[in-house]
């Protein structure tokens, strides 16, 4: 098995956190293997770990066992080649939407490009999320799909090898999520980018991933079962809605979310 | 047009006439106290000392008899200076107060115990420490900006939400990036905030500290004018100061709005 196959891995991942109640085992036996270019998505009922096990891929959190790489190499804590899109879209408030992203390009090619190729760089990413319109607002001027889009071109800019996303639209009305959705497929079929991105949302996940990996609830949450997305691409969401192939996935994850692991009323 | 007419109209009647009307009441009171105490002079007597009195305000008549502006600038240079060296202490201590933990343990009880003196209190070790009246006011309004320019420092830098320092570590930000593109900025709205007090508690003990200490300032000018008993003088150095105080507060609010996210 090549590189491209195990891009992204991780191998008998444990997680484990120490609270004043003692160790708190989140994430337990955790393998999973990426290919490159792939459109992963994490689901699970709310405090299972996705975010955790999103975190140790960004290299914010370190594994208490197991090991994790990217790329071929060990990942040993954060870094640019592993964009990360927050669930809070995370902006700079005292940044523009050109300085957000300005910020992540110049770290990145601050040191091989003129500052006229750095400018160039930030507005083609702004127009990547088509918010040209909005290079010198600022965060607090915009709506919140807007700071979301501008959050994905910060993270795209970076050209990193993997775009890793919490729950990115979790808190955005739904037709600015449809939206957002179809422009991120967009954007990654152009990009060929490998993706992870934490969802609970059912219908998310089956139109956006080529994977779909299910976790099962914690503590020690591991990954209860993984189902391939076997529907062409690109795909249209119209079209889906009479397409009964997508109907059964869809209820393959329903049912496992629901009545294989139903998480009890707390 | 029609708009900006009803708006100026609204601001007349919500905003403009309640406070001409408390401001009217409030002289009209003291007119009538000082109609029935003979010692206090009213309203009317102390406008016109007021407009005699600013007349000249930077006569110079030797070393300690000058024009009320004088007073007042001496006054509001030993809060700059005081204020600027507190500052200039205050606002690193606090970044590094915030930033590290075993600082913070370190200084906390040292900070909780002295902050609650009377800046006043430190006049005589002043006096002792630099052997002249001037330094010595310096360095009590050095002691009151003091705590509240390190405490909300401090507090700037505890507060900065994780999300930031998160976007900080995915980017793998320099240190020198991380304070000017993220600690600084997250904490300046809590270091204008501890300017603000600062200047204020030195504007309310700059007027004690000069009594003591004597000199040219709006502190002593109040003493001297109370050793000629002069009230008409005090009345209108209450005033002096009160006013002075608000425009300080005003335009440090007003900095604080520009830089508020
Ligand atoms: N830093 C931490 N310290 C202690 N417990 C944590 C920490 N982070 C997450 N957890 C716990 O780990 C579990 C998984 O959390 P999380 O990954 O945020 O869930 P999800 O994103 O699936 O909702 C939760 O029970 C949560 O309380
Ligand atoms: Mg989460």
């Amino acid at each position: 098995m090549n590189t491209l196959q195990k891009y992204v891995l991780a191998e008998n991942v444990r997680m484990s956190f120490d609270t004043k109640q003692g160790k708190f085992v989140a994430l337990e036996n955790i393998n999973l293997r990426i290919s490159k270019g792939e459109f992963i998505t994490l689901i699970g009922h709310s405090g299972c770990g996705k975010s955790t096990l999103l975190n140790l891929f960004a290299g914010l959190l370190a594994p208490s066992s197991g090991f994790m790489f990217c790329a071929g190499r060990e990942i040993a804590g954060p870094g640019p080649d592993r964009g990360v899109v927050f669930q809070n879209h995370s902006l700079l408030p005292w940044l523009t939407c050109f300085g957000n992203i300005h910020l992540a390009v110049e770290r990145v090619f601050g040191a091989t490009e003129s500052p006229l190729q750095l400018k160039q760089r930030t507005l083609e990413a702004l127009a990547l999320v088509h918010l040209s319109h909005a290079t010198d607002k600022y965060p607090h001027e915009i709506s919140g799909g807007m700071k979301q889009r501008v959050g994905i071109a910060r993270a795209l800019s970076m050209q990193p090898n993997v775009l890793l996303m919490d729950e990115p639209f979790g808190a955005l009305d739904a037709l600015t999520r449809a939206h957002l959705q179809d422009e991120l497929m967009k954007i990654v079929a152009a990009t060929q980018s490998t993706v992870v991105m934490v969802t609970h949302d059912v219908d998310e996940a089956v139109l956006l991933s080529d994977r779909i990996v299910m976790m099962t609830n914690g503590p020690a949450a591991t990954i209860g079962s993984t189902l391939d997305v076997d529907l062409p691409q690109p795909r249209d969401r119209m079209a889906l809605a009479s397409n009964t192939h997508y109907h059964l996935l869809r209820s393959e994850v329903l049912k496992f979310l629901y009545q294989k692991h139903a998480k009890t009323a707390a | 047009m029609a708009i900006k007419l009803t708006m100026s109209g609204k601001f007349m009647t919500a905003t403009l006439l309640p406070q001409v009307l408390g401001i009217a009441l409030f002289i009209g009171l003291w007119g009538l106290i000082a109609l029935t105490s003979p010692n206090l002079p009213g309203p009317i007597k102390t406008w016109d000392s007021a407009v005699e009195l600013f007349s000249n305000p930077f006569y110079e008549n030797g070393p300690n008899d000058q024009g009320i502006g004088w007073n007042i600038l001496s006054s509001l240079q030993r809060v700059g200076i005081g204020f600027g060296l507190a500052a200039l202490i205050g606002i690193p201590l606090g970044f590094m107060v915030g930033r590290f933990d075993f600082l913070d343990k370190m200084t906390s009880p040292i900070v909780s115990m002295l902050r609650p003196v009377s800046p006043l209190a430190w006049l005589p070790i002043g006096l002792l420490v630099f052997k002249a009246a001037n330094p010595a006011a310096i360095w009590v309004i050095f002691i009151s900006c003091i705590w509240p320019m390190i405490i909300n420092t401090a507090m700037g830098v505890r507060q900065l939400p994780q999300d930031y320092l998160n976007v900080a570590r995915v980017l793998k930000l320099s240190e020198w990036k991380i304070f000017t593109k993220i600690l600084f900025p997250a904490t300046l709205p809590f270091v204008l905030t501890g300017i603000r007090l600062s200047i204020g508690t030195a504007w309310l003990v700059i007027v004690a500290a000069e009594m003591l200490t004597g000199g040219i300032g709006i502190g002593f000018w109040v003493w001297d004018e109370w050793n000629n008993l002069n009230v008409e003088h005090i009345i209108i150095a209450i005033f002096v100061v009160g006013m002075i105080g608000l425009l300080l507060e005003k335009i440090l609010v007003w900095l604080a709005k520009r830089f508020s996210y």
